[in-house]
C-alpha cells in the first residue's frame, strides 16, 4: 500500500510540473501547435484516466461477484505465453511492475484497454507515465483479443484473492 | 456548385484537423517546409558530407552522402559478402580468421575516423566486432577493409574503436566481463565476482601505415564496459569508459544489473600506463589472437596468429584507473570538443550529468575518495561534477557537439533529440524521432573542431514510416538542420542493418584520394597473368590452376578441358583493365562459394570443385560493355579416371 501511495505521488509530482515541456510529449513547433487545439498541454480532457483509452467501457465489461474458474484457466495460459516474462505476480519489480493488487488500484475496463491499447495510453496516462520513469520500458502491444483481456483480468482477480 | 465545395472543403478540412488532432506525433507537420530544397542534391552532383554508418548486426559500414542520404557504397567488413566476394575469394577469407577459425560474420556497432591533432584526417575508419572481439581498420583511398585484429582476454568488443587526438590509440573496452585466457575458465557461472576480469586493450595504430598492434591491455575488475572517448585538448592523455552492471550480476542483467543508482565512468591515465609499461611493469600473458592484413600490392591477405600480450593491473599498479559514480548505467561517455567535460548519460537516469576534466585532477590530487571497488579508487561524485542537466527527458544514451558550444542528447525512450548549452547545462531544444533513437552523429561532433550544421539520428524502429515490408522494416536514419537555434528534421532515409553509430566529415577531406584503379604493373599476386600471354591452365596432382584475364569482353582462356571429378580448380582471374569504374566479376556453374568481383589491375581467385561430369559455363557478371554477355566460357569436366590432359584455349578455330 505505501508503494501505491509512492508512486502515485510521484506521478501528481510529475503530473503538475510537467506542463508544456512533458517529456515524451515534446514535438517540433508545428507538432505542438496543431495538438494543442484538441489537447491542452497539461491535461487531455479528452482521456478518462479512470478508463483509460480503448473499446472497454464500465458497462461493457461484466464482472462477476466470484470468479470465472474457466476464464482463469485461459487466462494463466495467455499470461504465461504472453506477459510472465516481465511482470511477477507478487509485488515485485520485474521489467514492469508486479501484478498483485493491480484490480483495487486500477478499474477492469481500464486495465483491459490498457492491455489491448498500450501505446496511446502509455503517451497519455499520467499514471503510466510514472510507470515508465521507474521501468524504462514501454510494455509493448501483445495483440491480445477481447477475450484473452477477458480472461487475463478474471486471472488477475483471482491473484488478488477473489474467490 | 459553389456553396458545395466551400462546404466539402471545410468538412475535409475538419476532418483533417480532427486526425492531426489525436495523432499528435503527426509527421508531416514535424518537416520544415523548404525541407525538400535542402536535402536535394541534383543529378550529377556531389554530396557535400560522406557518412559512414555502422551495418549493425549486418558485420559491414555503409557510406551514405548528405544531405541527399543517397547510399554509395557497403563496405563489407566482417561479414563474408558474396557481391564483392569478400570473405568467399581465396584472397579475403584469411581476413575472417580468428582464433576461433574461420569467423564470418561479427556485429559492427562503432566507427571512428582517423584523427589528427583532434580532427578528421581523412585516412581510415575504424569499426568494432561486438561477438567475436576485434577491430578493422580500413582505407578511405579504396573504401577497403585493410586490417582486423582480434583481442584476446575480451568477451565482446563493444566499447570500441575510440581513438586517441593523434590516432595513437584505437582502445577496446570488453563489454562481457570474462576469465582471463590463461585462466581456466571452467569455472561455475555464478563466481563471476572472483573469476571473471574486464579489460581495455590498446592498439597502437602505424603513424605512416596505420598498422595495428596490441600496445597492452589493462585489467580490470569485472564489470560491462560501454562506451569510452578519448580525452583530447586539455585532457589529452586520458580515456573514459562508461561502465555498467557493477552490481557484477551474471544473470537476469536487465533488472539485476539496473540495482544501484550510480554505476561508473571510469578515467583512465593512459600516458601513466605508458609509464609503467615502459618500467616493465606489465606481466607477458600467453594467449592467441589472429591479425589480418590485406596488401594492395599482391591482392591478398595473409592471417597470423599472434601469442603473447602485456597486462598491466589497474589494481596493482597505482595512479592509472579511477571510478567515478555516474547516475544509472551510463552509456554514452562524451568529450567536449576542448576537452574540458565529460558527459555521461544515463540510459536509465533522469538528469546528465557532466563532469570536469580539472575537477576530476583536483580531487585526485585531494584523495577525494569515496572508498575503493575492487581496489580502484572511487572519487566522490560531488568533486568530479560540473554539473547536470535537469529534466533532460528519457533514456539518455549519447552525446555529441556543435561549433556553437552546444550539445545534443539522444533520448531513447522518450524518443528525441535534446539540444542544450555546454556553457549553463541549460536545456534549448528537442526534436522527436521517429522513433527510438540510439546514437547520433553531429558531423564533426567528436573532435575539436565539430563541423556542425547536420544533425544525424539513428533509429531503431521505423513502423509507421515507410512502406510495409513484412515483420521486418528498415531501421532508419534522420536528418536535422542545427544551423538554426531549432533543430529541423529535414529528411528520413533507411539503412542496412543496424545503423548502430556513425559519424561524418566533409567530403573535400576524402573525395579527391580515391583509388580509380590499381595499377598491373605493380601487381605482385603469386597467380597474377599481366597480360594474356601468361595466361595457362597448371595441374599440380588435383589442383589445377587457371592463370585467366578479363578485359572488355573476353576471358582468356574461355574454353578448358582436361579438368576431372576430384580436382581443385583454383580461378585466378586478373582485370587487365586500367581505367576507373570497370571490375569485371568472374562466376561459373555450380560454384558453392560465390563470384569474384575484381577491380582494376587486380588479381582475385575463386575455388570450384567441381561435383557433375559434364559442361559447366563461366561469366562475366558486372555488367561491362555493350558485349557483356559475350564475356563468357566453358570448362569441359570428365570423369575421375580420364586420360584427358589438360588444354585451354581462347579463339581457336
Amino acid at each position: 500500500m505505501k508503494k501505491i501511495f509512492v508512486i502515485l505521488t510521484f506521478a501528481s509530482i510529475l503530473y503538475a510540473c510537467g506542463g508544456g515541456e512533458s517529456k515524451s510529449e515534446s514535438k517540433t513547433e508545428e507538432a505542438v501547435e496543431a495538438t494543442t487545439e484538441g489537447t491542452a498541454a497539461n491535461a487531455n480532457p479528452d482521456y478518462d484516466p479512470k478508463r483509460g483509452e480503448g473499446k472497454f467501457t464500465a458497462e461493457t465489461v461484466k464482472i462477476g461477484a466470484t470468479i470465472d474458474a474457466t476464464m482463469v484457466t485461459e487466462g494463466e495460459k495467455i499470461q504465461s505465453v504472453k506477459c510472465s516474462a516481465c511482470h511477477k505476480l507478487t509485488d515485485e519489480k520485474l521489467v514492469g511492475p508486479g501484478w498483485a493488487g493491480v484490480t483495487k488500484r486500477r478499474n477492469p475496463e481500464w486495465i483491459m484497454n490498457f492491455i489491448t491499447n498500450p501505446d496511446p495510453m502509455i503517451d497519455k496516462d499520467p499514471v503510466v507515465q510514472a510507470s515508465l520513469e521507474l521501468c524504462l520500458v514501454r510494455m509493448p502491444n501483445q495483440s491480445l483479443t477481447d477475450d484473452d483481456a477477458r480472461h487475463l483480468l478474471e486471472f488477475m482477480r483471482k491473484n488478488d484473492g477473489v474467490k | 456548385m459553389k456553396k458545395n465545395i466551400i462546404i466539402l472543403s471545410s468538412v475535409i478540412g475538419l476532418a483533417m484537423l480532427s486526425v492531426v488532432g489525436c495523432k499528435p506525433k503527426n509527421t508531416s507537420n514535424a518537416t520544415s517546409a523548404d525541407a525538400a530544397q535542402k536535402v536535394y542534391v541534383a543529378p550529377g552532383k556531389y554530396d557535400e558530407i560522406y557518412n559512414f554508418v555502422s551495418g549493425g548486426f549486418s558485420g559491414q559500414m555503409s557510406v551514405y552522402g548528405i544531405p541527399s542520404g543517397r547510399l554509395l557504397r557497403v563496405i563489407p567488413v566482417f561479414s563474408q559478402d558474396p557481391e564483392k566476394g569478400w570473405g568467399y575469394s581465396e584472397e579475403t577469407k584469411p581476413m575472417m580468421n580468428t582464433s576461433h577459425g574461420f569467423t564470418p560474420w561479427d556485429d559492427l556497432h562503432h566507427v571512428q575516423l582517423s584523427k589528427t591533432n583532434g580532427e578528421v584526417d581523412g585516412r581510415w575508419v575504424f569499426g568494432n566486432a561486438n561477438n567475436t572481439p576485434r577491430v578493422a581498420r580500413i582505407d578511405l583511398s579504396t573504401f577497403r577493409t585493410q586490417e582486423i585484429i582480434e583481442l584476446p582476454n575480451s568477451g565482446g568488443n563493444h566499447s570500441s574503436p575510440f581513438i586517441t587526438e593523434n590516432t595513437e590509440y584505437v582502445v577496446a573496452g570488453t563489454r562481457f566481463s570474462v576469465p582471463m585466457d590463461d585462466a581456466n575458465g571452467d569455472v561455475p557461472i555464478n563466481t563471476y565476482k572472483q573469476n571473471f576480469k574486464g579489460t581495455l586493450s590498446f592498439i597502437s595504430v602505424g603513424k605512416e601505415d596505420g598498422k595495428m598492434d596490441i600496445a597492452f591491455q589493462i585489467e580490470c575488475p569485472g564489470v560491462n564496459f560501454d562506451l569510452s572517448r578519448a580525452g583530447k585538448g586539455v585532457s589529452h592523455g586520458w580515456f573514459f569508459f562508461s561502465c555498467y552492471n557493477t552490481e557484477q550480476a551474471n544473470t537476469l542483467l536487465e533488472v539485476n544489473a539496473s540495482q544501484k543508482d550510480k554505476d561508473f565512468v571510469m578515467a583512465v591515465n593512459w600516458k601513466k600506463a605508458e609509464e609503467y609499461l615502459k618500467a616493465g611493469k606489465a606481466k607477458k600473458q600467453a594467449v592467441r589472437y589472429a591479425h589480418n592484413t590485406y596488401s594492395e600490392k599482391t591482392h591478398s591477405a595473409t592471417s597470423e596468429i599472434k601469442t603473447e600480450v602485456l597486462v598491466l593491473n589497474a589494481k596493482e599498479l597505482k595512479d592509472i584507473c579511477y571510478f567515478i559514480p555516474c547516475p544509472k548505467s551510463p552509456h554514452g561517455c562524451d568529450v567536449s570538443p576542448t576537452g574540458e567535460y565529460i558527459v555521461a548519460s544515463g540510459k536509465l537516469a533522469a538528469v546528465i550529468p557532466v563532469f570536469s576534466f580539472d575537477k576530476i585532477q583536483k580531487a585526485i590530487a585531494a584523495k577525494s575518495y569515496d572508498g575503493e571497488f575492487d581496489g580502484i579508487p572511487v572519487i566522490k561524485y560531488e568533486s568530479a561534477l560540473q554539473g547536470e542537466v535537469k529534466k533532460p527527458g528519457l533514456g539518455p544514451l549519447h552525446t555529441e557537439f556543435d561549433d556553437n558550444g552546444n550539445a545534443y542528447t539522444s533520448m531513447f525512450v522518450s524518443s528525441e533529440v535534446v539540444k542544450w548549452s555546454l556553457k549553463d547545462l541549460k536545456v534549448l531544444d528537442r526534436a522527436p524521432t521517429f522513433y527510438s533513437i540510439g546514437h547520433l552523429c553531429v558531423v564533426g561532433g567528436d573532435t575539436k573542431k565539430p563541423t556542425g550544421k547536420y544533425l544525424i539520428a539513428y533509429n531503431k524502429i521505423t513502423k509507421d514510416r515507410y512502406l510495409p515490408t513484412g515483420p521486418e522494416l528498415s531501421q532508419s536514419a534522420q536528418l536535422f538542420d542545427i544551423s538554426g537555434d531549432k533543430m529541423k528534421l529535414l529528411l528520413d532515409f533507411p539503412t542496412i542493418g543496424e545503423p548502430h553509430y556513425a559519424q561524418a566529415c566533409l567530403a573535400s577531406l576524402i573525395k579527391d584520394k580515391s583509388v580509380k584503379m590499381f595499377k598491373i604493373e605493380e601487381n605482385s599476386h603469386p597467380y597474377v597473368a599481366k597480360g594474356e600471354k601468361e595466361t595457362k591452365v597448371v595441374r599440380e596432382g588435383n589442383k589445377v590452376h587457371v592463370y585467366m584475364t578479363a578485359i572488355r569482353s573476353h576471358l582468356a582462356p574461355d574454353n578448358i578441358e582436361g579438368i576431372k571429378m576430384g580436382d581443385e580448380v583454383y580461378f585466378h582471374v586478373t582485370n587487365l583493365e586500367q581505367d576507373w569504374d570497370v571490375p569485371h566479376g568472374f562466376a561459373i556453374k555450380g560454384a558453392s562459394n560465390a563470384e569474384l568481383l575484381i577491380m582494376p589491375g587486380e588479381t582475385q581467385t575463386l575455388k570450384w570443385i567441381p561435383t557433375k561430369v559434364g559442361i559447366s559455363p563461366m561469366y562475366c557478371t558486372d555488367f561491362c560493355s555493350a558485349l557483356h554477355q559475350e564475356m563468357q566460357g566453358y570448362v569441359r569436366v570428365s570423369p575421375a579416371s580420364s586420360k584427358l590432359p589438360i588444354s585451354f584455349s581462347l579463339g581457336a578455330k
